[in-house]
Order: structure tokens, then sequence, then C-alpha cells
């Protein structure tokens, strides 16, 4: 009778952990397949352990440039779409205005729309303008709809910070610069690096949007795609493995930064 | 000097509001300046989003009127036949893009509630731990992802092995949602990585609105002769709905639109409309078509939209 | 006229009007002068054009229930409120147009406003680096050591209780020598062992430094301990204004009159003037009540409220009626109700002059004959009676408990 109470008590952890795995099993397929040595073209089936796409991990041509452009785009798209957002968060959160609902709106639109309808909207009205293809059509396009996420993040941080507390510096002879820099600045941070995260994810992994206002330009997600019609390189997984790990990592440290932070303190 | 120690308080000399002491210039022109404030700031984003987003979907919508070839250009002739003959020749497309996104979206709010309410109630000191793990696949791309499925999926695949050896898939098949022994190219493998690609979508939202549950109200509910069940059902389950209504808008929407699933896990039986406006777009170059279709696919989802919308109200969603 | 007296009647009061605003003009000891200022959202007025002084070095208090203006009237003098009319002046100067952070004047936050992401320390160092101020050491040091947190420098607020936060908020604003220093329900979070703990700590600290404080709360008895001056405002107005026992012993309103303690009032009849005694009649009941002690200007035949705290009155039981001295005045009635709580006990009396009648006898000899349904008789000094405007709402500042979170829209003293 044991067993059958415990699972009746723990039924939605298990399920809970199931969906962990279903979530997992990917990256950990990507990742064990990084250590194959297909025979043919198709790294598909399970052949031999080798290391060898570790070791020569450019040694597909094309994909390193593909990589580097989309890091580049990324980074660019980042810092646009989070400068850009969080100013447009301030205004939302901070004061009533006309034409504040009508903001609303807008922000919320490109949420509420598939990537595709925007990819192919955009991509048109450049094909119209005769506007070249490239590296800035593809960073305009992402600064487009990644700006709408940063505002949701940064927005819902300033809503719930003390208004107070920026009166406090105010009234501790703070101007309204160095209250911004002193104390609204940092208390906005976590929202705002939140959305800058989001960002970089969004624009690095793009592909709809971006395969619309792509011209001759290949991005990473545009390689990956590409070579998937004719056979995945090796390199692939590993990419998509480090990136995996270097993420994983890279959240630990930012806890254990934190906690720690607030042990020694 | 009465007024150094016994200070005194009393109406001002005119108590009448309608004529004021005249303030300072100095005041008025401070607030004059804050009333701009807000739209200085808006102006960037707003305008990046007026330019970029806004006037590509109206620009759009001449488009999708327009009639021409590229030799010749395009030219404004009100044709909207396009929409009848699009839709005619698409509509398969549209019904399985809703209907695949539809019940990957069922399957993602199915599967994900068991998980958010883990981390919100249950996982304790891993919470943390799990939720880097939900979003970390975020950060491998999409499509490698989607390929993983592939391999997992193939038709010498362990697990494809498995499901013919307990012939699971004779019974899918009989169903319609498989094809034979195969898994892949059906419409079962579109679905599966439909939902394992929003799934975070999903489970986040629902993490977010959980978490503000009070686990107190369990308790409550429990002293109030409520049993497990009916605690979920009657409490927490409705305390959630926030997050609900934008779970499943943020795995809805871009589901339907999207085609990479369909495209690398399904034939061309499995095609769904982003796929069709893609190729019109990019391949057959006939623009009033894509235009078209973009935007019955877009005017699908805003009525969908509204009606959760106005049940949810928007400042929750954005 | 250098203290207000104890027992001032309303001439009094009006003459030091008048004479404030006609010499206050030239006097630079002021703290804070504030002429007809006054704040409207839109159709609402949350402060009535109003005029306050403020003398330098004192404590003053601005007591009232939430939403009568008090908070409105603070975040003005930092310059954190726009008024819309009228100006503010600071030890003379008139900083009408000054942004908070030009204002030589710091507030206490309610609930502190603490910044989270700095220790204390930094807290406590925020104003003087926003100055400019580079070495800042030894001054934190002595301010946190003023308020007994030497030890705690380095922690964030958030690991602090709420007390040692108090502390924090007023080190924080203190350490920057303000010519005023602005407390807004500094003490409203604690609880209430540490919020009397806090009350003499805060009197302490002011007495030590000698800073002018303002203080606003919804407290009564908070006002009343730390306050020389305590302004009662109510529906946007200060209502009465004056040492805690002037206002206590001389209610010029039935606001005040509830607002501070509990007052029975009894609608009464003039029936007598008679030099500096005024005979007022009520049910067969005939009370007696100085001409001084009398708000409103009366005459024979016209209506007066009657007021008398219930600690001053004794209880007598019936049967020892003859035993009362002369010249008391006397009420009639039956017990309804008795609580012990210590100290003393409380009863309920229903009376034909009122049907509620208060009054707290001391605990010392308990006279066991006082249970409820007993006939009584209540007598009392007829000096400790007031006389208010019968034109009044007679239970204004009765439903506003000191934690209520109703505004004051009931309560509308017609006084002021």
């Amino acid at each position: 009778m044991r067993p059958i109470r415990w699972l009746r008590k723990n039924l939605v952890v298990v399920f809970g952990v199931l969906t962990l795995v279903y979530l997992i099993v990917p990256n950990l397929v990507v990742l064990l397949f990084s250590f194959n040595k297909p025979n043919g073209r198709y790294n598909y089936t399970w052949t031999r352990f080798s290391t060898d796409a570790w070791q020569h991990p450019c040694g597909v041509a094309g994909m390193c440039d593909s990589l580097t452009l989309s890091l580049k785009l990324a980074v660019y798209a980042t810092i646009g779409a989070t400068v850009l957002g969080t100013m447009t968060a301030f205004a939302l959160a901070r004061y009533r205005f006309r034409g504040r609902a009508t903001t609303n709106m807008l922000i919320f639109l490109p949420m509420a729309m598939p990537e595709v309808v925007m990819g192919a909207s955009l991509g048109t009205l450049f094909l119209n303008m005769r506007i070249q293809f490239g590296f800035w059509t593809i960073l305009i396009a992402h600064i487009m709809f990644c700006l709408s996420f940063v505002v949701v993040a940064v927005k819902a941080r300033v809503m719930s910070m003390d208004p107070r507390l920026e009166q406090a510096a105010q009234d501790l002879y703070a101007s309204p610069t160095q209250t911004f820099l002193r104390v609204t600045l940092p208390l906005a941070a976590p929202g705002i690096a939140a959305g800058a995260l989001l960002s970089f994810a969004l624009s690095f992994d793009d592909y709809i949007i971006t395969s619309f206002n792509a011209g001759n330009t290949v991005t990473f997600p545009m390689f990956v795609w590409g070579s998937a019609q004719r056979g995945t390189p090796v390199q692939v997984n590993v990419i998509g493995t480090a990136m995996f790990v270097i993420a994983v990592l890279l959240v630990l440290a930012g806890q254990l930064l934190g906690s720690s932070r607030r042990k020694v303190r | 000097m009465s007024a150094a120690t016994a200070p005194v308080a009393g109406p001002a000399p005119l108590p009448d509001p309608a004529a004021p002491a005249p303030l300072p210039a100095a005041l008025k022109k401070a607030a004059r300046r804050r009333r701009a404030v807000p739209y200085l700031l808006l102006l960037a984003g707003v305008a990046w989003l007026l330019v970029f987003f806004v006037a590509p979907m109206v620009y759009q919508a001449s488009t999708s009127v327009q009639t021409g070839s590229l030799d010749e250009g395009f030219k404004v002739t009100w044709h909207f036949s396009t929409y009848w003959d699009a839709f005619d020749a698409y509509w398969p497309q549209f019904v399985k893009s809703l209907v695949y996104s539809g019940i990957a979206t069922v399957l993602c709010l199915g599967i994900g509630y068991p998980l958010a309410y883990t981390i919100a109630f249950r996982a304790g000191r891993w919470r943390n731990l799990v939720l880097i793990l939900v979003i970390a696949p975020f950060f491998t791309s999409f499509l490698i992802r989607t390929l993983a499925w592939e391999t997992i999926l193939a038709d010498e695949s362990p697990l494809v092995h498995f499901l013919n050896t307990i012939h699971l898939l004779d019974v899918t098949s009989a169903l319609g949602i498989t094809e034979g022994d195969r898994v892949m190219a059906t419409p079962l493998a579109v679905v599966c990585g439909l939902t394992y690609n929003f799934l975070p979508f999903m489970i986040l939202p629902l993490y977010t609105s959980l978490e503000r549950v009070d686990g107190r109200l369990h308790e409550a509910a429990g002293d109030l002769y409520a049993t497990p069940f009916t605690t979920f059902r009657k409490v927490t389950f409705p305390l959630s709905m926030p997050g609900v209504v934008a779970g499943t808008l943020l795995t809805f929407i871009p589901a339907s639109g999207d085609y990479i699933n369909a495209e690398l896990l399904g034939s061309t039986n499995q095609k769904m409309i982003g796929s069709v406006i893609q190729s019109q777009f990019l391949r057959v170059l006939d623009y009033p078509t894509a235009a078209a279709l973009s935007f019955i696919l877009m005017a699908v989802i805003l009525a969908i939209v509204m009606v959760y919308v106005r049940r949810a109200g928007t400042e929750e969603l954005v | 006229m250098t203290t207000p007296e104890t027992l001032n009647g309303p001439a009094d009061k009006d003459a030091a009007a008048t004479a404030v605003s006609g010499t206050a003009a030239e006097a630079p000891a002021d703290a804070v002068r504030l002429t007809g200022i006054s704040k409207t959202y839109g159709s609402f007025t949350a402060v009535h054009p109003l005029d306050l002084t403020v003398p330098a070095g004192s404590f003053f208090a601005l007591l009232g229930a939430s939403g009568c203006g008090k908070t409105t009237t603070l975040r003005m003098i930092a310059g954190l409120e726009d008024p819309s009319s009228g100006s503010v002046r600071l030890g003379g100067a008139d900083v009408t147009a000054l942004p908070p952070y030009k204002r030589p004047v710091n507030t206490v936050f309610q609930n502190y406003a603490l910044f989270p992401h700095l220790d204390v320390f930094e807290n406590v160092a925020f104003g003087l680096r926003r100055r400019g101020i580079k070495s800042v050491k030894k001054q934190v040091a002595e301010m946190l050591d003023l308020v007994q947190l030497g030890a705690l420098a380095r922690r964030k607020p958030h690991q602090l209780s709420g007390g040692q936060q108090q502390r924090v908020a007023v080190a924080r604003a203190l350490i920057n020598q303000p010519q005023v220093l602005l407390l807004d329900e500094p003490l409203g979070a604690l609880d209430l062992k540490l919020r009397r703990q806090m009350q003499l700590e805060l009197k302490r600290i002011q007495t030590e430094v000698g800073i002018t404080f303002i203080h606003v709360t919804h407290d009564q008895e908070e006002a009343m301990t730390m306050a020389d001056t305590v302004a009662v405002m109510n529906a946007g107005r200060v209502e009465q204004m004056g040492a805690p026992a002037d206002l206590y012993e001389n209610p010029a309103s039935t606001f005040v009159a509830n607002f501070l303690g509990t007052s029975n009032l009894i609608e009464t009849e003039v029936l007598g003037a008679d030099g500096d005694t005024l005979t007022l009649g009520a049910a067969g009941e005939r009370l007696t009540l100085p001409a001084a002690r009398c708000r409103p200007d009366v005459t024979a035949g016209g209506r007066v409220l009657a007021g008398v705290r219930p600690e001053k009155i004794t209880l007598a039981h019936a049967d020892d009626a003859d035993a009362i001295p002369a010249g008391r005045n006397q009420v009639r009635g039956t017990i309804v109700d008795s609580s012990f709580i210590g100290v003393s006990t409380q009863f309920v009396i229903d009376s034909p002059v009122c049907p509620e009648l208060e009054v707290f006898v001391p605990n010392v000899e308990r006279d066991g004959r006082l249970l409820p349904g007993a006939p009584v008789v209540l007598h009392w000094n007829p000096e400790h009676t007031f006389g208010l405007d019968a034109a009044q709402d007679i239970d204004a500042g009765t439903d506003t408990d000191t934690d209520a979170e109703s505004g004051t829209a009931s309560a509308g003293g017609g006084a002021a």
C-alpha cells in the first residue's frame, strides 16, 4: 500500500519530472551525437565515438563565419532593443499621458503576431524601398521584435519598484541624474538584464523573420537550416552543446554569486 | 513674540480655491517640462515600431490588393480576389496550422502545468535549478533542437523501434496520426515538435502566476473540507488563470505561424501556412498572395487573441 | 502669551491668530512657514489653503486620520509635491520653487524607503556623498552610534528588523543636519512595544540634536507623547493646534474632542448666563460651565454641547447621592455595562441626558454595588466641563479609529 500512497501524493511531481525529461532529452541527444562519427552525410544513427568535431569545431566551411555574424547581430540587437525598450518601459510604467493605452497596444502587437507575418511584411517593405538586404536589414528586424519583450520585462520590474525610493534619493540631495544613476538604474537592473538576456536569445535563435530579411547573408540558424537539407555536420551539435553548457554555467555562476554575496553581507 | 512659541493655524485669508495665490513661474515651467518627459522617452522605441512594424503592415495591406509581376512591377488594382484565391488554394494548410498548433497548445498546458506546479510548490531548494533547466534549452538553437527530434524520431531510432514492438504505432496509424511503422513525416511528429519547442513559453507564465499563489490557501481549502483535487479545481487553477491565458497565447500564436517543425519533421502532407507564405515570398515571388495569406492568418490570430484579451485584460499580458 | 494657557477661551485664540499673522513675517526664528498653501487633485481638495508656522527647535506633530491631508502637507514641505497655491518658507527663505534635492530638509519615509541595493553604511552616507563630501567615514560612524547601529554598518536593509530599519532611516536623514526633519508615520510599521520604545528614542534624539522635527501620525497617543505642539487635521484643514495637554483639556471642536481620547458630549440648552458661569439644562438636569471654557458665544435659550472626559467623572451609587459635595455637576443614570481593564474599570451609563456616557474609574477601592443595572450618580468638577458649538456633528472623529483606513469624509466638523 505504501508505494501507492506515495505515488498518489507525489503524482504531480512525477509528471513534472517527466516533463523536465521531455525538455532535456533533445539536448542530451545533441550532446551525444556531437561525439558521433557518422558514416554518411546524415548524423541520425549512432556509429562510433569520436572527438573529431570537438577538435575541429570550425572544420565546416562557412559555419563559424555564420556563427560570428549571429553573435555580432545578437549583441547589437540586444543593445539596441534594451536601450529603446528600457526607455519605453519607463515612460509606460512611470507616467500617465495621452496615448498610453495605444502605446501599450503597439508594444503588445508584435508579440501577438506570428513571426512569418512580421517577417514577410518587413521584407516586402525593404524590397519595395529597394533597400539592400544584409546585416543592417536583419539588425533592424531583430531590434523590432526584441523591443516588446524588453519593454515587458523592464516594465514589470519598474512597476514593482517603490517610488518612495527615488523620492528618498531626491530628498537626500540627489539631482535627477544622480537619482537615476544611483537608485533607479541599480533597482531596475534585474529587469533590464532579463530583457537583455531574452533579446540575445531571441535574436541569436531567430530563423523565420531573419529568412525574410537576410538576402544572401547567412546567420547561424540559416546555416543550420541550409545544412539540414543536405545533412547536418556534427560540428553543429558541438556548437549547440557548447551554447547550452555556457548558458547553464553562466546562469549558475550568477546564482552562486548572488547567494554568496547575500551570505557574506 | 507670540509667533516664536505659539504656532497658530487657521484658514488662509482667502480660502476660495477659485482664487489661489499665484505660483512661481519656475514651478509651472518644471511642470511643463515633466509633461514632456514620457513622450521623449517613448520617441525612439515607438518610432522604431511605427516604421518597422506598423508601416510594413500597412504596406503589406496594399501589396495584398496589387497585381503584376516581378518584371513589370506591381500596382494597386484593388484586386480583392487574391484573398479568395489564396484562401481557396491553401485552406487545408490553414486548417492544419490551426489544428496542429491548437493541439500543441493543449498538450503544452497539460504537460506544462504539472511541472510549473512542481516548481512553484514542491521543488523546495531545487527550484532554481529546475527553472534553469526549463530556460536553458532556449539557449541551444531552436533549429538544432528540432533536428535532435529528427534523430529521436528517425525510422531506425530505438524509440520508434520500441513503439513498433509494442504495436502502439498500429493504433496511432489507425487513428490517422501516424503512417505505417513511421513517426517521422507524420502529424504526430509535427505536433510533438511544436509541443516541445513552445513548452517553455507555457511553463514560465504558468510558474509566474502559480508562484504568487499563497501556499497557505491550500491548507485553508483543506481545512474547509476540500479534497486535494477540489482544492486544485476551486482554488489553485482559478488563481493561475492569468498564467494559463498568457501561456496559451504565447504558445498558440508563434506555433500557428511556425513552419520549421512542419518542414523538418513533417512531409508535404503536413505543410503549415507558414511554409506556404515563406515559399510564395522567397521562391514563387508572388508577393500579393504571400501578403494576402499573411493577412488572413493575422486576422484569425487577432480574432482569437481578442477573445482572450477581453477575458484577461491587456495589462496583465503587456 | 509665551505658552498657551491651559484654559484659554476662544477669544484668546483668535487674538493669538491675529498676532501671529501680524508679526511672523519678520520672524526668521520660524523653521517652517506655510502661507495659503493648498493642494488639489482634479476636483478633490487634499489640503485647503492653510497657514502654518513651526518654530525652530520644536517637535511638531501633524495629527489626523488617513486621508486628512497631513502627509500631503508634509510632502509639500519636502518638495515631493508641488502646491496648487501658496508658498513654503524654510528659515525665512522661500523654497516653493525648489526641487526636493535643493531643500535643506530631510524625510523619514513611511516604511523607511531604505535603498535595498545599498548597505546600512551607504544608505546613511548617501546624502553626504550626493553633496560632494568625500570623507564620510567618521560622520557616518558617529551617526550610527547615535542610533546604536554601529555594529550593523555592512548589513543590507532586508537583514534588519523593523526597529533597526527605522533607526537607519532616521540616521540617513539626520546626518545631513537638515533645518527640519520630516517624519511620515515613522513608527506605523512597528509593533506596539517597539513603537513605545522608539517614541522615547526619537524624543531623546530630537533633544540631543536640537533640530526641528515635524512628525505626521494618525496615532493621537504618539502625537501627545512626543510633540511640544500638535496640529489636528481633518478633511484638509487644521482643526486645532496647541500643546498636547491644551488640546486634550480644551478641545475646540467635536472632532478634536472625540479624536483625541474620548469625550462625553451632552446636548444642552443654555438656561442662563451669570458672569463667569453658564447654567445649562438637559433632560431636567442642571450643569454648570465656566463661560471661559465655552467655545461658541451663547445667550440664554441657545444650544451648546457640554463635554467632559470620562476619567474626570466620579461614579457614586444612587444610595450615596447625599454624600456628594455641593457645587459639582451631577447626572443620574443606570450602569449598562462594565469592563475591567486593569488600571481602571470602564463603565457605560445610560442616562436621560445621553444614552451612552463613558466613565473610567481607577481601580483603587472597588465598590461592589457598581454592577450593570445599578442606579448611579455621575459627578464632576464643573471646571472640567467644556462647551462646544452645537451646530457640529456630535460624532465627528469617533468612527475614525486610530488605525482606520477610511477617509474622514463623514467627519466634517464645522470649526476652524
